[in-house]
């Protein structure tokens, strides 16, 4: 499998800010790869050093072969980018837009089968600035895969919206996956680094803190299962026992075993227990524990 | 699909930039409108008497002076407050993150912006025979095309340079403002300077490309004028400045705004 982006011992300063400390990245083509972490982290210093658009201070870039300061007519064919802040011009039709954008890359999706993929059609010939905010992230998404990019950049593409418009995105990035593009895409949400994306990278303040696939980003899979339930009343528990507000927990690398002791117990006294649960620590405290270290 | 050819590239930004200028009312009235407005206005203030001064009449100097005026603001205006809002918006930005090639999208704006400017120059020159019975003549018309395009060459360029060292699209447009009007009146395009106006004026109207589009285009429109009608000094100033202009606007042109793209744009398209 061919290496779409590669980056070694990335720095970036604004002055006398530190944004990006030393980052290295390796993502295969075809991959999905999230970015997750929280603003300010450094995640569009990065994404727009690779699409060229800011200069590294220190590090080596390579994305497909290119090097992305040097804004190669080539480069700008084969990838696509959908900016986090930015917008279209609103005196244009959708249309009008897709098709003014596409006609500068050498491969082009026709107008209608991206109004389709974007499911703009009742937009399709209105005005860009009558468009809803999600409307017009799609059409921003539309527009970056106008040139049937190889690789694309999705700089926080749902931030704001409401659920069901992050649903819809979702799917239109899934799509995308399904066509073996490559995308980088960067979040702060962990929902949506965990839906969309084959492998994560958390950074925090300008490194990345943990990387994996969303399920054993920071040792999840191996992360001690919690069982807790409520202090049934009068009942004098075993030891190891944390208990608070009631509630009695226990971290266990075994939990078959542990389980079977604690109802064992609590059918021998005669209790119920109420509240039983048995959980893995979710992504999000994996998250929240990766960036708050920092 | 593939490509479009350069040829294809440049006839799209063209029609792109002619789209937006017409779907922005106000520029496209300050632009086509408003001169006209003012020759109609000079007209009913002095008559269409001679200009003693001058030996033309009134229409016969301002219907040219004032399509110079809106030459300018065709290109000049135009592209310096157009490209700063569009850097403002991010625009820009996407576009550099495309594959067009930058010079395609200079030359969209130029080229777009001198048809603007021909259509406001030739509605000028309409009504001023049609309404004002001024006089055109075909021996100096070429002398006009060319003094014309070296005029629009000249401030187009400047209005890149404006766009280029403006912060702000609001910053773009008082620049421009405050620039052209004042050199519109040093340059003799609402007032015609005489012997008597003070020499200071008339040197400061020297120094700026204003005053020599308005010369070398008057030239092809005095009867006096003998022979072809070309003012060739004018001519080959408006392109020095034109070069230069041109020049620094690609040295000092950024794609991105200071503040890296606007959290305002952002917040308003969200809601
Ligand atoms: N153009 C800039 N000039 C100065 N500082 C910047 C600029 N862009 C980002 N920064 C700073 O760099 C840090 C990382 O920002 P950014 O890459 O935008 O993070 P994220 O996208 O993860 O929110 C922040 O402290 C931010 O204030
Ligand atoms: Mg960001």
């Amino acid at each position: 499998m061919s290496v779409a982006i590669e980056v070694q011992g990335l720095h970036k300063s604004y002055g006398d800010v530190e944004a990006v400390k030393g980052i290295d990245l390796s993502i295969d083509a075809g991959e999905v790869f999230a970015l997750l972490g929280p603003n300010g982290a450094g995640k569009t210093t990065t994404v727009e050093i690779l699409e060229g658009h800011r200069k590294a201070t220190q590090g080596s870039v390579s994305v497909l072969g290119h090097d992305p300061a040097l804004a190669e007519r080539d480069f700008k064919d084969r990838v696509g980018i959908v900016l986090q802040e930015s917008s279209v011009e609103k005196e244009l039709t959708v249309r009008e837009a897709l098709s003014i954008y596409g006609g500068s890359y050498s491969k082009r999706l026709e107008v209608d089968n991206l109004i389709d993929i974007v499911g703009l059609h009742e937009k399709a010939d209105a005005r860009i600035g009558t468009l809803s905010g999600g409307q017009k992230r799609r059409l921003e998404l539309a527009l970056g895969i106008v040139g049937d990019p190889d690789l694309i950049f999705l700089d926080e593409p749902t931030t704001g919206f409401d659920p069901s418009a992050r649903r819809d995105a979702w799917k239109v990035i899934d799509n995308l996956r399904s066509l073996g593009k490559t995308i980088l895409l960067t979040t702060h949400y962990m929902d949506e680094a965990q839906n969309l994306s084959d492998r994560v990278a958390v950074i925090a303040d300008g490194v990345i803190v943990a990387e994996g696939t969303p399920d054993t980003l920071g040792g999840r899979e191996l992360a001690a299962t919690r069982i807790s339930f409520r202090v049934p009343d009068g009942a004098t528990l075993p030891s190891d026992f944390q208990i608070s507000n009631g509630v009695a927990s226990v971290q266990s690398g075994e939990p078959t075993k542990a389980l079977h002791k604690i109802t064992g117990w609590a059918i021998d006294n005669g209790h119920e227990l109420e509240d039983l649960s048995v959980t893995r620590p979710s992504l999000e405290e994996i998250y929240l524990a990766l960036t708050e270290a920092e | 699909m593939a490509r479009l050819s350069t040829a294809g590239l440049i006839r799209q930004q063209v029609g792109y930039e002619l789209k937006m200028f017409i779907r922005t009312p106000i520029a496209a009235f300050f632009t086509l409108i408003f001169p006209l407005l003012l020759l109609f206005i000079f007209g009913a203030l002095f008559g269409n008497e001679e200009i003693p001064e001058l030996g033309i009449t009134v229409a016969q100097y301002f219907a040219p002076a004032l399509a110079v005026f809106s030459a300018a603001s065709a290109t000049y205006t135009n592209i310096g407050v157009f490209t700063s809002f569009q850097r403002d918006e991010g625009i820009l930005k996407r576009v550099r993150g495309t594959p067009l090639p930058p010079w395609i999208f200079f030359v969209g704006k130029m080229l777009s912006s001198f048809l603007i400017a021909a259509a406001a120059v030739s509605a000028m020159m309409l009504v001023g025979v049609l309404v004002y019975d001024i006089q055109i003549m075909a021996s100096t018309l070429p002398a006009a095309i060319i003094s014309f395009f070296a005029g629009v060459i000249c401030f187009a360029a400047l209005g890149l340079l404006v766009a280029a060292v403006a912060p702000s699209g609001n910053a773009a447009t008082a620049i421009a403002n405050s620039t052209l009007l004042p050199l519109a009146f040093f340059s003799g395009l609402f007032i015609p300077l005489t012997d008597d106006s003070p020499t200071w004026l008339v040197t400061l109207g020297d120094i700026f490309p204003l005053k020599h589009f308005n010369d070398a285009f008057q030239a092809a429109f005095l009867p006096t004028t003998t022979g072809a009608g070309f003012d060739w000094p004018a001519i080959g100033y408006m392109l020095l400045w034109a070069a230069v202009a041109m020049l620094l606007a690609l040295r000092l042109f950024k794609w991105e705004s200071r503040s890296g793209g606007s959290e305002k744009n952002r917040a308003k398209a969200m809601s």
